[in-house]
């Protein structure tokens, strides 16, 4: 469901947000990087909703706590603030119906956390302008006809996504390309150029 | 040859070569039937030793046909335990580290209490005078089982289809006394279909005519036939389509062309005549009709109002449920639904779906992808109980 893992430095910057012994349902736990993260160092209550089937029996098989489960469908099971934390990292993009998603994302967790690549970042933006193709990098590797990721936002549209919803961005950092953190002073529309991903801390 | 076998399992029911825990009349069993069964016993096996905290004991649960003898040659039939594969020194589930027990059901043919065992008000087999037996009077007596050990709380309670439903009713009736529960291809309810192929194989015992309303002992009889018949059908749901046809398909047995009659042409028939025949030298009819009822007798949710997250109610329990694709006994939906309960009480959860054409009884069989979700749930709960590996 996720993007490539060898390029996941938003986990880093998930796992800051996140105070120990916490409950965290991680949604789209891909292989359990994150729930293995935050186990070792945080020791969290941690559980896990992946959609492939494989990517389930290895967080099984290594001992985390992980359901199969569709976030576009299997949200609505869970009980309201059932969780300190609901994290989404980069598995917006892949769903289905984003608006749903984010809004379970606030019901079910006292703060969400949602990291995603942001499609206004200027390589993207010069792919399509110069080169007039569907961007392919190494954050985003998939074509345009294989990808799993069908809906695209930028930190902007995310950011307006937010105030539909009612929820509050307690924080917000963009990373660069090279993984740094973007300065907080910057405003917006120079992190919606520059920010490769973003990672935000929402309630509601 | 019809005298020797009632005499065995007849003699295995009320003396049986395993362990057996009796309960005189100031212990009786509650059951849900309404009445009390006393005196009663439970027939058992233990495997591993029992720790100084008794902190490392795990319950294994049988399906419909299973019995106490998990993990040690059977003493019917001089197979290997049902689930060696999985438990035994050094495997998965390791008996030199854990404390496993397992129990004949109540309602069984192997020295608990059931049809075969002798009612001391007679002096003869219970038969049908036995009242009804239900999932959850099963667990209730294993509960006393538990208790006699001294356990305050198990560190697991596993099993597959049958099993399934003791390990998901103990954790809805006893929560405190399970740290961590293991249910496999099974279900919260046994569905309408469920119910059909059991009834199917009872009106195949009953229309025995060596059945004789169920005092077939008193009449030096069995009805073979009918038993025969009852295991030949559910037979084939344990297994799926893709899986008959992979072992069998078409074949012949033991002949070059059709015969144009109704011998067992076909290699898949006479594997259902040996299933069937094998079947009734091991297995008490009245037993089996006991059996498929406590399974049609349970749905968990209905326990609770028809919600049944509430089973399941502030549970502490962490649960690891798996299922198989090609099941259509318990098919994944079973098992997700109860995921999906356990997410909506806050429970700590884990499903596993293992792709395989192997069918309902892949619980059973030597399963990699099992065995690693079996392996990575035991190891992590056993962290978090602090046992030491």
């Amino acid at each position: 469901m996720s993007v490539n893992h060898a390029q996941r430095v938003d986990l880093e910057v998930v796992a800051g947000l996140i105070p120990a012994q916490a409950r965290v349902l991680d949604v789209g736990s891909g292989d359990g990087l994150l729930l293995e993260l935050l186990q070792a160092t945080k020791q969290v209550d941690g559980r896990g909703m992946e959609l492939s089937q494989r990517g389930v029996n290895e967080c099984v098989a290594r001992g985390l706590s992980v359901i199969q489960g569709d976030a576009d469908k299997d949200l609505k099971f869970y009980p309201d603030k059932g969780f300190d934390f609901v994290v989404l990292s980069q598995t917006l993009q892949a769903t289905r119906n984003p608006k749903l998603v984010l809004d379970e994302l606030l019901r079910i967790g006292k703060h969400a956390i949602v990291s995603f690549p942001n499609f206004g970042h200027w390589r993207v933006r010069l792919s399509l302008f110069l080169d007039g193709r569907m961007p392919v990098t190494k954050d985003l590797p998939y074509s345009w006809y294989d990808t799993p990721n069908i809906h695209f936002c930028t930190i902007r549209d995310f950011v307006n996504l937010c105030d539909e919803l009612g929820a509050t961005v307690e924080k917000a950092t963009a990373l660069d390309a090279n993984g740094q953190k973007i300065g907080l002073s910057m405003p917006w529309w120079f992190w919606n150029f520059f920010g490769q991903q973003a990672v935000f801390l929402l309630r509601r | 040859m019809v005298a020797l076998r009632t005499k065995r399992t007849n003699n295995e029911a009320d003396e049986p070569s395993s362990p057996v825990l009796r309960f005189d009349a100031d212990k009786p069993l509650k059951l849900d039937a309404g009445t009390l069964l006393s005196p009663f016993q439970i027939a058992y096996k233990t495997y591993g030793t029992l720790n100084d905290a008794r902190s490392n004991a795990i319950l294994v649960c049988h399906a419909l046909t299973g019995d106490q003898h998990v993990a040690s040659t059977n003493p019917v039939t001089g197979k290997p335990g049902w689930w060696e594969v999985l438990i035994g020194p050094g495997k998965i589930i390791d008996t030199s580290r854990f404390f496993v027990i397992c129990s004949n059901v109540i309602g069984g043919c192997l020295g608990s209490t059931g049809p075969a065992s002798t009612n001391p008000a007679t002096g003869k087999p219970y038969g049908l005078d036995l009242p009804i037996i239900t999932i959850r009077d099963m667990v209730r007596a294993q509960l006393m089982l538990v208790d006699h050990f001294g356990i305050e709380k198990l560190f697991s309670v596993l099993g597959g289809s049958m099993g399934g439903m003791q390990v998901l009713q103990w954790a809805s009736s006893y929560p405190e006394r399970v740290f961590s529960a293991l249910p496999i291809a099974t279900g919260a309810r046994h569905s309408s279909q469920n119910i059909a192929f059991h009834e199917v194989g009872r009106q195949a015992v009953m229309a025995d005519p060596e059945w004789h309303g169920g005092k077939y002992f008193e009449q030096g009889k069995r009805p073979e036939k009918g038993l025969a018949v009852a295991r030949m059908a559910a037979h084939i749901t344990y297994l799926s389509e893709a899986a008959l046809h992979r072992k069998f398909g078409r074949n012949l047995q033991d002949r070059e062309a059709l015969t144009f009659g109704f011998d067992a042409d076909f290699q898949i028939e006479s594997y259902l005549r040996h299933q069937g025949m094998t079947f009734v030298d091991r297995f008490d009819a009245n037993s089996y009709l006991y059996m498929t009822r406590a399974m049609d007798y349970f749905d968990l949710a209905a326990d609770h109002g028809g919600r049944l997250a509430d089973a399941f109610a502030g549970t502490k329990t962490r649960f690891c449920l798996v299922s198989f694709t090609s099941d259509w006994l318990f098919p994944t939906e079973e098992s997700r639904s109860v995921v999906h309960a356990l997410n909506a009480a806050g429970a700590s959860v884990s499903f596993v779906e293992i792709e395989t054409d192997r069918g309902h009884d892949a619980f059973l069989l030597d399963e990699p992808e099992l065995f690693a979700a079996i392996n990575g749930f035991i190891a992590s709960a056993a962290r978090a109980r602090g046992l030491s590996a």
